[in-house]
């Protein structure tokens, strides 16, 4: 068995986050399924925000008005201190970064750059050309390699392991040798990202299966507010790489097939500067209505930006048009459609990174704290990443020092045998299902049913296919070839993690009956603050998830109507 | 093998230390479809003919640096190496000169470890400004495209240097030792010059030009490695 007083799971950037402070108090490792520089927080672009006025036209913000835009973009359902605690650390968090060596593109007189984003009221998100997620990532993993925290790379988490509300490890495959081992910790961050590839249409990497959520869900943590799903305005068509925020920050437009500027008719002051889930929505509208291209997708079109300023501040996405969709933006249009981009539902935890779990702690894309509510914006999760990978860092180190280990290896040695048998199954099955039908399945069913606009009839027949690919799972064929590197084995652990999931999105969908930021209900189109100015809740049991509903705190800005 | 109008041949090196004395090719016949990429094709015959194959991947989009391999004839990533450009026939390897862990997934801890020569890690004088530190917009220039190394292993395994010398560093490590000499905020110059040029340093690298082929993402590390020859010995002067 293997020791630990902290464990990390997730090498991305809220992870890397949470070891530079928690190895100040504690042993502590991270534990990934990738090497932490593949994680998906290289794939964001954009930037991240933070009230710095390091330029004249954003000379009068402050926190306060990120705490306010970032509260309005959630459509009223972020919890109002958290977002408060988000917006005060941002700058110092960000600073921190720039005092690691991240390559901040720069204002003329040196400072950090900064650009608009959707939702603010100023020029506000921090950028390095349109590469901040890759740039900040890798700047963390140098400091968490000059720190020298123990990293195992390629380790698939499969379970956490806990006595009655306290955490005692977990269980992890070793991916390059196909051993289960178990890990005993006194406390244990989750930080494994999003669950994007439950979408067919997602921006996501593949690794984005949820893997967090469900090990907290199956230790009877809630999951909050899954119903909240955000669908980026611009992914590439067809593959849906994601085409930053920023290229209509620098002055992009999006147009329809008659080359007409649409956002007029959804969002006259704000226009392509609306947040992500108004823009969503408009431009699938325009594609519904007969008004897209091909029936598919409408264009951004950044050519009037110039060569310069195409090279200077989007050349990765420049690199992403000619490589993916073969052509060059600085004299064609870019095809973009709305696809699957974050989760803002997650583990359920507090403003500490606390779960009801003792020892048990959760940060970046995978907790809910909630500071995104109903819709996040652009910018805003890198932020909450550094924000609360620090925070999350900080208290399980500093619980994991004031704990000592106790003599309860047997509920370790349970686990780690129960997963054995699990995994035994799996290579011995004689079913004749196969898993990646099933996933594929799976991910068409989502997009179809609980994607952008949702009605209850559809998120019920959801709900009853997804029973039925759960039932279809227990009958797998067997697991095919070697115990190294085995894809067929990680895919269904994958599988099983994202029915588990997509099941609580539905459920919590079919709840929800009103409509708010991302989440939209044809059936009850107006938000509905008497019922549903609340977080959902949901919990396992054995007949699908159990939902119940928490408190959202507001402190000083009381609900009123979204208009951009 | 299913029909189609369309189809590619792929070999595929495999190989499964445990069981398999040497590696062997497997072919695939893989419909092909616009826009179809190497890591596509790998999918395809993953979910279709052979769901032992073991490959790497992630983002998919040529950012997480997963899925370098040896692809007729060369080092590319799967995922942006279009089908339609590289013929009809197509074979696929894992990344040469790296131990092969199982068909084309290789063990990247070589590649990692000579990283590590090079302290690969930012150092700035303490007290750190209370705010940010002040950099001239072209000074940050100056760090331009060195910084977009995703340490895909790509170059390391093109050098020839990097095969011989096990004390070389390798193309990557020393982008990376560039991006922090170049960095006007970085104060450890002294010491990076030292590890950068000593003998099994930047004086190896035989301006083969191999590092710069093969990566995907169009950096130029013998371009780096020339100046840090200039600037090594700068430094390394003043000491």
């Amino acid at each position: 068995m293997i020791s630990h007083d902290v464990i990390i799971v997730g090498g991305g950037l809220a992870g890397l986050r949470a070891a530079i402070d928690s190895s100040k108090y504690a042993d502590t490792a991270i534990i990934s399924r990738v090497h932490p520089l593949r994680s998906h927080t290289g794939a964001a672009q954009g930037g991240i925000n933070a009230a710095l006025a390091n330029i004249e036209a954003n000379r009068d913000d402050n926190w306060e008005k990120h705490t306010y835009d970032t509260i309005k973009g959630s459509d009223f359902l972020a919890d109002q201190d958290a977002v408060e605690v988000m917006t005060k650390e941002g700058p110092e968090r960000i600073i921190e970064m720039e005092h690691w060596g991240c390559p901040f593109s720069r204002t003329d007189d040196g400072k950090i750059a900064q650009r608009p984003f959707g939702g603010a009221g100023y020029p506000r998100t921090c950028y390095a050309a349109d590469k901040t997620g890759h740039y900040l990532l890798v700047t963390a993993y140098e400091q968490v390699l000059k720190r020298k925290v123990k990293v195992y790379e390629e380790w698939f988490v499969t379970s956490l392991i806990a006595d009655g509300d306290l955490i005692k490890g977990l269980v992890a495959l070793d991916m390059l040798t196909g051993e289960l081992e178990a890990f005993r910790a006194k406390a244990v961050v989750l930080a494994t990202g999003g669950a994007g590839w439950i979408y067919a249409k997602s921006t996501n990497s593949m690794i984005n299966t949820g893997s967090g959520m469900d090990l907290a869900y199956r230790v009877s943590v809630a999951l909050k507010d899954m119903e909240f799903v955000q669908f980026h305005p611009t992914a590439l068509y067809p593959t849906c790489i994601l085409i930053t925020e920023g290229a209509r920050g620098e002055g992009g437009y999006l147009v329809n097939s008659q080359g007409e500027r649409f956002m007029q008719r959804y969002a006259p002051k704000a226009m392509e500067l609306a947040p992500r889930d108004i823009v969503s929505r408009s431009i699938q509208k325009e594609i519904n209505e007969g008004r897209g291209i091909n029936n598919a997708y409408v264009h951004l079109d950044v050519r009037h930006l110039g060569r310069q300023k195409i090279l200077s501040r989007l050349p990765g996405i420049r690199d992403i048009a000619m490589e993916f969709a073969g052509i060059d933006p600085i004299d064609k249009l870019i095809p973009i459609q709305p696809a699957q981009h974050y989760t803002m539902g997650g583990v359920d935890c507090n403003s500490k990174c606390e779960t009801k779990i003792k020892g048990l702690y959760a940060a970046g894309e995978c907790a809910c704290i909630s500071v995104h509510g109903a819709n996040r914006l652009g910018g805003n999760s890198l932020l909450d990443t550094v924000v609360f990978g620090k925070i999350a860092g900080e208290q399980a180190g500093q619980f994991a020092e004031s704990s000592s280990w106790d003599g309860t290896d047997n509920i370790i040695q349970d686990a780690l045998d129960a997963k054995r048998d699990h995994i035994q199954r799996l290579f011995r099955g004689s079913g004749d299902e196969d898993p990646s039908v099933l996933r594929e399945e799976m991910r068409a069913l989502m997009v179809e049913k609980a994607f952008m606009f949702r009605n209850g009839e559809q998120l019920k027949e959801a709900l009853v296919r997804l029973k039925d690919l759960k039932i279809r799972l227990a009958r797998l064929r067997q697991v095919a070839g070697s115990r190294i590197y085995n894809l067929d084995l990680i895919r269904t652990l994958e599988l099983e993690e994202m029915l588990e999931l997509s099941e609580v999105i539905v459920a919590s969908a079919l709840n929800r009956e009103e409509s708010r930021g991302s989440h939209v209900r044809l059936d009850f189109p107006k938000r509905d603050d008497a019922r549903f100015l609340k977080h959902t809740l949901a919990y396992r049991t054995s007949d699908g998830p159990r939902i119940e509903f928490s408190e959202v705190k507001i402190t000083r800005y009381q609900p009123e109507e979204r208009k951009y | 093998m299913k029909s189609q109008a369309k189809t590619v041949r792929l070999s595929i090196l495999r190989f499964d230390p445990k069981t398999d004395s040497e590696p062997h090719y497997d072919i695939f016949e893989v419909p092909t479809k616009p826009g179809m990429r190497v890591l596509d094709a790998l999918f395809y015959i993953l979910e279709n003919y052979d769901r032992s194959l073991a490959f790497r991947y992630s983002c998919r989009s040529a950012v997480c640096g997963s899925d370098a391999m040896f692809i007729n004839g060369r080092q590319r990533l799967a995922c942006n190496t279009q089908i339609s450009k590289l013929g009809k026939e197509i074979t696929v390897g894992p990344l040469p000169h790296l131990p092969v862990i199982r068909d084309l997934v290789v063990d990247l801890h070589p590649f990692f470890h000579r990283m590590d020569m090079v302290k690969p890690y930012f150092e700035a004088r303490e007290p750190f400004p209370e705010k940010e530190f002040i950099q001239a917009p072209k000074d940050r220039e100056a760090l331009d495209v060195a910084i977009d190394c995703i340490d895909c292993a790509a170059c390391f395994s093109a050098c020839p240097i990097t095969w011989t010398d096990p004390a070389y560093p390798g193309p990557a490590a020393f982008v990376k030792g560039y991006r922090f000499i170049a960095d006007t905020r970085d104060s450890d110059k002294a010491s990076r010059a030292n590890l950068l040029g000593c003998e099994d340093g930047v004086w190896r690298c035989h301006t083969i030009f191999n590092c710069a082929d093969a990566c995907p993402k169009s950096i130029n590390p013998t371009y780096f490695i020339q100046y840090l020859k200039r600037k090594t010995t700068r430094l390394s002067a003043k000491l």
